[in-house]
């Protein structure tokens, strides 16, 4: 036994974060504010050569101001940082890499970005850690990839620091819990800094620093869809949703992508839907930003629960007006919050039902392109069957009881399964076929050296596909080879319906694993912009009582 | 935009329906057409005049017009079709509108 008596020290990370706030200190005033002018020097007090750091952006919010800031730091002195974030939406989010500021990257979404993040992995100037699921990034800021220091983002603080994330809370509590509980640094930028905030979001002891940025943060309507771009097309691939698969399974507790098709769906319910005598029956709880397009539905009171990943632009009265289906908090105003709204999307969602690119033959699915590092943000937590699921519901139990080869793998125990509905026209835009012999992934993880092909969607997880042609009931084929001709018979004129063969493509109708417009009773002449609830966005704000205040880009009247 | 004309004529065996009045569906809306659909003596052939203003997909938009002509075993038609990028959904979605309209089918 060792006589040296030096005790182990067990507080290094708090004695660092102690020792570089002692250095930033004669920036921080009362109510732990600094001035912007000061960001600059800040950071640099308080970031070291290759830090894990967190620039906090999603769809929402950006602590745009402090990215800019970190972006003109002294690169003698600041250099390879690991960046861990949710999104690099930002042109700045890869300017520090260009700049040689940071070196790593491990994030969930590229956005705008996208194809500059495959062009620097290609250049030598990014190294990527990897491409998570949120949660999945989530889970890493609470085991190996805690952030160092966090540059987040609020809309209000107080004179004592705390913290409004109101509306779009999105990913700050996450993101600061992480930081701070394991002796980290917390900078945080508001809009503006007040006398009494409308309710504490993040309480002041768990950030370190506020500054109140000389613009308010960006912020972009992402989920507002415009009635009156929705096709008839879209309408007919709605209609076909809402019988062969709403009707068909009485899928309650639902997800929404965020593309024209869903958009059609939540416009069709109050009409469409309750000809099919489904209020009350599907559509009933869901997770969801609060789409504009929802409002009808929720009017004609379809809707008992909403929780939402983030807010949007516009929305706020009106979702504080309807508190019994938001989550609203004391103040009134909504309480999203991404890691939360994941969660329920993973483990208690019945149904998935969204877009994408590219269809495999065998039904992978992906919204990469061949020069694009994207990543697919929270899709594919809920675009699969979450393993750990041990409640069940009829919707789920129903998917279950239609395979035919569960027992293969569990015998004769029951299991269910959630539905992933992928809904597509066969050609997308620029007539790129939908359905193709192999995913563009597959080209991307060549030219930006991935491990795996991204793949949004995989096969084995997806149970419905829905086209122009009909609907394939994929958890009902036995087999792959099944699951492939499936495919094929709803793949309209692309290379990959073109080998669908008629004599196949009847039996699979007989057996009820394919079913066309007609099988299903939907009658195409009906798919008409008449059918949705509301045409055009003055309509929204007429359903809405006045209380939908849509941006000035939507306002054309 | 430089406009493409594609003319073909398609014939199948057993044409059973035709028109008795000409139909106008649809608008030039971008992403959607319009289709006239009128009857013409063809010997039981149809014949169809695309305008669009995209180069390269003549083959898709034969197969496209092929299935819905063997489908609704049409003949003695004439088809014009002015397009403003509509996907082959939208333009079958169209074409069996228009069926519809003129059979009442």
């Amino acid at each position: 036994m060792s006589t040296n008596t030096t005790e182990k020290k067990w507080d290094r990370r708090s004695a660092d974060t102690a020792e570089r706030l002692a250095a930033a200190s004669r920036y921080i005033g009362p109510g732990k504010q600094f001035k912007p002018e000061d960001t600059v020097a800040l950071l640099e007090a308080v970031i070291h050569a290759g830090d894990r750091v967190n620039i906090e952006g999603n769809n929402q919010k950006q602590a745009d101001f402090l990215a800019e800031c970190l972006n003109k730091v002294d690169r003698s002195k600041i250099h390879d940082l690991h960046m861990v974030q949710s999104a690099v939406p930002l042109p700045v989010h890869l300017d520090l890499f260009e700049n040689g500021i940071a070196k790593k990257l491990d994030f969930a979404f590229g956005g705008p970005q996208a194809a500059r993040v495959a062009t620097f992995i290609r250049e030598g100037k990014l190294e990527l850690g990897a491409i998570h699921t949120y949660l999945e990034l989530f889970g890493r800021y609470f085991l190996d990839l805690t952030p160092k220091v966090s540059l987040i983002c609020a809309y209000k603080a107080d004179r004592q620091g705390n913290l409004y994330t109101g509306f779009n809370t999105e990913d700050t509590p996450t993101i600061v819990e992480a930081t701070k509980f394991r002796q980290g640094i917390v900078i945080a930028q508001v809009n503006e800094i007040v006398d009494k905030l409308p309710r504490v979001d993040i309480p002041a002891d768990w950030i370190d620093a506020v500054v109140q940025s000389p613009q308010p943060f960006f912020i972009e309507p992402l989920f507002t869809r415009d009635p009156a771009l929705v096709t008839e097309s879209q309408i007919l691939l709605a209609m076909l949703c809402l019988k062969g698969i709403y009707a068909e399974y009485e899928v309650k507790r639902i997800n929404h992508g965020i593309g024209f098709l869903t958009s059609a769906i939540e416009l069709l319910l109050p009409t469409y839907g309750e000809e099919l005598g489904l209020k009350g029956k599907a559509c009933t709880h869901m997770i969801l930003n609060p789409h504009p397009t929802m409002i009808p539905a929720i009017e004609s009171g379809w809707v008992d629960t909403i929780h939402c990943f983030g807010g949007e632009l516009g929305m706020e009265k009106y979702v504080a007006a309807r508190p019994d289906v938001f989550f609203t908090g004391p103040d009134g105003t909504l309480r999203s919050n991404r890691a939360y709204a994941q969660t329920a999307g993973h483990y208690a969602l019945d149904m998935f039902i969204g877009g994408t690119l590219q269809i495999d033959k065998y039904g992978n699915s992906s919204t990469a392109t061949g020069t694009r590092v994207a990543g697919f943000g929270g899709a594919p937590n809920m675009g699969c069957d979450a393993k750990g699921r041990r409640h069940s519901t009829d919707a789920w139990l129903k998917v279950g009881k239609e395979m035919p080869s569960l027992d293969r793998q569990i015998g004769n125990m029951p299991r269910g399964k959630r539905l992933v509905v992928q809904g597509v026209e066969t050609f997308g835009e620029g007539r790129a076929p939908v359905f193709v012999e192999e995913l563009d992934a597959w080209k991307l993880a060549e030219n930006a050296n991935l491990d795996l092909p991204p793949v949004m969607i995989y096969g084995d997880d997806l149970t419905h596909v829905v086209t122009e042609e009909g609907i394939a009931y994929l958890n009902r084929c036995a087999d792959i080879d099944a699951r492939m001709a499936a495919i094929r018979a709803v793949a309209g004129y692309t290379d990959i319906g073109l080998q669908a063969k008629p004599d196949e493509t009847r039996q699979l109708r007989e057996a009820g694993i394919v079913k066309t417009p007609e099988d299903l009773g939907v009658d195409r002449s009906r798919a008409d912009r008449s059918l949705l609830a509301a045409r055009n966005i003055r309509d929204l704000v007429t359903w809405s009582g006045g209380l939908y205040n849509p941006p000035a880009r939507f306002r054309n009247w | 935009m430089a406009l493409n004309t594609l003319e073909f004529h398609l014939k199948i065996d057993e044409v059973t329906h035709s028109i008795d009045t000409p139909i106008h569906l649809g608008v030039v809306g971008s992403g959607d057409m319009e289709v006239l659909m009128e009857p013409k003596e063809l010997e039981g052939a149809v014949s169809v005049r695309i305008v669009t203003p995209v180069a390269g997909f003549d083959e898709l938009w034969k197969r496209v017009v092929e299935k819905f002509v063997s489908e609704t075993l049409l003949g003695n038609v004439h088809l014009e079709i002015n397009d403003n990028n509509a996907t082959p959904a939208v333009v079958l979605l169209r074409l069996r509108q228009g069926f519809a309209e003129a059979t009442g089918k």
